[in-house]
């Protein structure tokens, strides 16, 4: 799997830490996500595709948005794989591509809710800094 | 001053080719100590070893070294050649001049220069050496098994039947372990108990077999051939010798809501109960943690119903000790608790159930007479969904779950999907599964059949949440083949749960010195050549408790078992290593140093009197090492402050006598 | 000091009798060939190594000493090579403290299978020795000749 994806994707697994490797293929977090029916590319997916370095249609697709960042697949992954993080890498690598913003930082406190889950609001943070 | 041969092989021109075998002797007879030097052909050859004998006898040599090849090839045989010719068989050193010096170096300077070092090393060595003789323990001639199980019942039978006495502890009340609750075996199908209670008879029949039910190890000590064990045969108020097991009292006790464990808590049983009909011994046991008469002095109604007045409340817990040659752990396995995975419900919903509880639940002799109905409300269940892998291959739930496969998973929920729709061809089943493992004979055929020939649904695929709604469970798990997630209305869902060692392995690999994982399975003295024997000597492993098995595989590895006892017991008088470690009792401080990094538990603290000045004498506390335990890895020798500790074979003064011949 | 093209280090190799010295043999049959600095001495287990014998080596001139044992888990003797492990630490930053430089001492987890690994490995440790050049902090001089 040498191809020109192949810093995309180390990046993708540096930034997030996880490693795709230790997946084994059960699909428990796919079957536990909520947002599965929205989604075009599902968590299980996710893992699979950075894991071979097809990362385009990832970050094409708007799965990366449905994406709650609820934890569910990280919490139930048996073998500590972290699907949502890598969604969030790849998120990441979208935004960092396009360097574009495309909210104002003073539109930020009034979406913040109290049960907002922390890592959307880590991820605004990256997204807004600058 | 010793007087030793030196004898240097050509091999051939293995060693000749690149060593000057000549120039080697010669350089080496002006060693110090050595008194005759020569070289040949081939001195593993008949010739070669007659000119070695000769040698011995006539310049009546007291040490010997040949230089040759690996000692890993040849040093059994020159040692055999040295104690033909009377010489104690430990005089004899090898230097390895063949394969780590000919065969790697080309040029014949170089080579000859490092095989007259390495010859100068062994001849140092030998200098120092001491004639050793093996120790001679002899042995007990019975087994003792721990587990009553399908493997401590094979390994027992297979011993007895080679005709040495063998006894039996079991814990629970009755002999037949996991493989009694089961309903069928796979891929056969034929009745477990069916197989099963005859060889528990057959047992309970054996004038070589004693069973201690109800019964646990308390103490282990001794060595191999020679172990005390200490078993404690709990109190169980019925006297064994007199009771018929007609099982009237189990009628009559009025302490009706004991939780049925054979059953898996699935119905109950009475404080005085018999676990199962078939059960040996058939002898009841009363539960001290229900009996009324126990707890408060009032009821004895067995005691009034038992026409043979077997019943005894004031029965006190017993100690007996006994002697053993060799003991056997079959200690087993138990599922896993499905407590801390929420989302299967487990704890939410009676009818998500283990599949330990489905053999139960689908068993003639079971808590619905073999009828496959839903624990909550007796119906019949028309949706099943089973879960492979539940808490098997979990690497991220050391909490909660085993790393490892399970092995025998895959294989029962087969067994369990395809008789369900064989009873039932009514109802839908479902089985999850990341792979399906099915090596064995038969075995993937067996898989096969479920499919193609029963329609049971196999989905690649988890189970992500099981969530009770009414008297249905909402199953949602991904269907990775088709790249869907599917929503299951389910009646009942059966959990694979991983299995575990038995929790009272640990206590016992303790008491037998025996080495365990990380996952509490007990470790084989070597993976693949040894695999039924602890590290400790005397110690065998049979069964589950050396890591997750099937029917077959236990029960062979159990007769492998058996046959390593049988083979221990045969022997009158037990031969050891003498490369053992020995201690200095005059320098030992008993500091105890050395008894800690011992992995055998060969060392034990004597107190020793010594003389002092003035006639006096003073009693210390000194090391003692066990040659029969003593394995010779010398781990002790660097551990010991004093350097009171030394190990036959490899002295330290030996070692330091090669470095130095080295570096000269 | 420059390295002289003559200068062979003195290099004494532990090797246990179980992985490493069977590993030595390995290499041995498939013709690997390492330099003939190496002299090796056969110990049960690596357990078995005090470290009176690596400072002997060195007080009587050996340039590197090297110490093979099994894998870790792999031990004969269960947790012989564990013991090593922790004593060769102990010693090894001992003597680095003492002027010895760390190179010249090594632990090498070598097994049965590995010749290639053991050859592979004796070939860089006396390069690395050679590099140094001669050991002088330790030895005895009234052992040179």
């Amino acid at each position: 799997m040498h191809n020109k994806n192949d810093n995309v994707r180390s990046e993708i697994i540096r930034r997030s830490g996880v490693n795709p490797v230790k997946c084994m293929r059960c699909g428990k977090c796919t079957a536990t996500c909520p947002a599965f029916d929205t989604m075009e590319y599902h968590p299980h997916q996710f893992v699979y595709m950075v894991e071979s370095g097809d990362i385009e249609p990832l970050m094409n697709s708007n799965s990366l948005y449905q994406c709650l960042t609820c934890f569910a697949c990280v919490d139930r992954c048996p073998r500590g794989v972290e699907p949502a993080k890598l969604v969030e890498a790849v998120r990441l690598e979208v935004i960092r591509k396009q360097g574009a913003n495309h909210m104002k930082p003073d539109s930020i406190p009034a979406m913040v809710e109290e049960d907002l889950p922390q890592q959307a609001i880590v991820s605004a943070l990256r997204k807004y800094h600058k | 001053m010793q007087r030793i041969g030196v004898f240097v092989c050509w091999c051939g021109s293995n060693i000749a080719g690149t060593v000057d075998v000549k120039a080697v002797a010669e350089a080496l007879r002006s060693e110090p100590g050595v008194v005759f030097s020569t070289d040949y052909q081939y001195m593993c050859s008949q010739a070669g070893q007659e000119i070695i004998k000769e040698a011995i006898k006539e310049h009546k040599l007291t040490g010997v070294v040949v230089c040759s090849c690996s000692p890993r090839m040849h040093e059994a045989t020159f040692r055999k050649t040295a104690q033909a010719a009377g010489l104690n068989p430990y005089m004899v050193e090898i230097a390895n001049i063949r394969e780590q010096c000919s065969w790697i170096h080309k040029d014949m300077e170089t080579g000859t220069q490092k095989a007259i070092i390495l010859g100068r090393a062994a001849v140092a060595k030998v200098n120092l050496n001491a004639p050793l003789i093996p120790g001679q323990t002899p042995v007990t001639k019975r087994a003792l098994v721990i587990g009553g199980g399908i493997a401590g019942i094979q390994t027992a039978l297979d011993i007895a039947e080679a005709g040495f006495p063998v006894d039996i502890v079991e814990k629970k009340p009755t002999i037949g372990g996991k493989m009694a609750q089961i309903d069928k075996t796979f891929p056969t199908l034929d009745c477990a108990a069916c197989i099963l209670t005859p060889k528990m008879v057959d047992v309970a029949q054996n004038e070589n077999i004693r069973i201690f039910s109800y019964s646990e190890v308390q103490e282990v000590k001794g060595f191999v051939g020679n172990f005390n064990v200490k078993i404690k045969k709990k109190a169980r108020f019925v006297k064994e010798d007199v009771c018929t097991g007609c099982g009237i009292c189990t009628e009559k006790c009025p302490q009706k809501k004991v939780p049925n464990e054979f059953n898996l808590g699935m119905d109950n049983r009475r404080a005085v109960y018999i676990p199962f009909a078939q059960a040996v011994p058939k002898v009841a046991t009363i539960d001290a943690d229900y009996c009324t008469m126990l707890k408060t002095g009032k009821c004895g109604l067995c005691a009034k119903v038992c026409t043979a007045g077997a019943i005894d409340y004031t029965q006190k817990d017993e100690i007996i000790e006994e002697q053993y040659g060799a003991i056997v752990a079959a200690t087993g396995f138990n599922p896993i608790s499905l407590d801390k995975f929420d989302e299967y419900a487990y704890n939410q919903s009676k009818d998500v159930i283990t599949s330990l509880e489905f053999e139960r639940l689908t068993n003639a002799a079971g808590p619905t007479a073999g009828k496959l109905l839903r624990p909550s409300d007796g119906k019949h269940p028309h949706t099943i969904v089973f879960v492979q892998c539940v808490g098997s291959r979990c690497a991220a739930c050391a909490d909660k779950g085993k790393e490892y496969c399970s092995k025998i998973c895959c294989m029962y929920t087969a067994k369990h999907a395809m008789l369900t729709r064989d009873k039932y061809p009514d109802t839908d089943v479902y089985v999850f599964y990341i792979d399906v493992r099915t090596p064995g004979k038969n075995f993937d055929e067996f898989y096969r059949r479920a499919v193609e020939e029963y329609g049971v649904h196999y989905i690649k695929g988890m189970v992500g949440k099981v969530s009770p709604q009414g008297d249905k469970l909402m199953v949602q798990a991904s269907d990775l083949l088709a790249n869907k997630q599917l929503h299951i209305e389910a009646d009942l869902v059966v959990l694979a749960a991983a299995i575990e060692p038995d929790k009272s392995a640990r206590s016992i690999a303790t008491m037998l010195t025996a080495s365990m994982d990380t996952n509490d399975f007990f470790t084989e003295a070597h993976p693949k050549l040894r695999p039924v024997e602890s590290p400790t000597a005397g110690v065998f492993l049979s069964g589950t408790c050396q890591g997750p098995k099937d029917i077959p595989e236990t029960v062979s590895q159990a007769s492998a078992a058996a046959a390593k006892v049988i083979g221990l017991l045969a022997k009158d008088k037990l031969t050891s290593n003498p490369c053992v470690a020995h201690a200095d009792e005059l320098m030992c401080n008993g500091c105890s140093s050395c008894a800690n990094v011992c992995p055998y538990g060969a060392i034990s603290y004597i107190d020793k009197e010594f003389r002092m000045p003035n006639r006096t004498t003073a009693i210390r506390r000194v090391a003692s090492v066990n040659p029969a335990v003593c394995q010779g890895c010398g781990a002790c020798t660097v551990a010991c402050p004093s350097g009171a500790m030394d190990l036959n074979g490899f002295e330290s003064a030996q070692i330091i006598a090669e470095v130095d011949a080295i570096c000269r | 000091m420059s390295i002289n093209s003559e200068y062979k280090p003195k290099i004494v190799a532990f090797c246990c009798n179980w992985c490493s010295y069977a590993g030595a043999d390995l290499a041995g049959s498939n013709r690997l060939a390492y330099p003939e600095n190496v002299k090796i001495i056969r110990v049960p287990c690596s357990c078995r190594v005090n470290p009176m014998f690596i400072l002997r080596a060195f007080q009587r001139g050996a340039d590197g000493v090297i110490l093979c044992g099994c894998h870790p888990g792999d031990c004969h003797y269960t947790s012989g090579n564990y013991y090593t492990r922790r004593r060769m630490a102990l010693l090894f930053s001992m003597l680095e403290y003492l002027g010895i430089e760390k190179e010249r001492t090594r632990v090498e987890w070598v097994s049965a299978a590995e010749g290639a690994k053991f050859a592979a490995t004796m070939n860089d440790f006396t390069q690395t020795v050679a590099a140094l050049g001669e050991n002088k902090r330790l030895e005895d001089l009234r052992c040179k000749r």
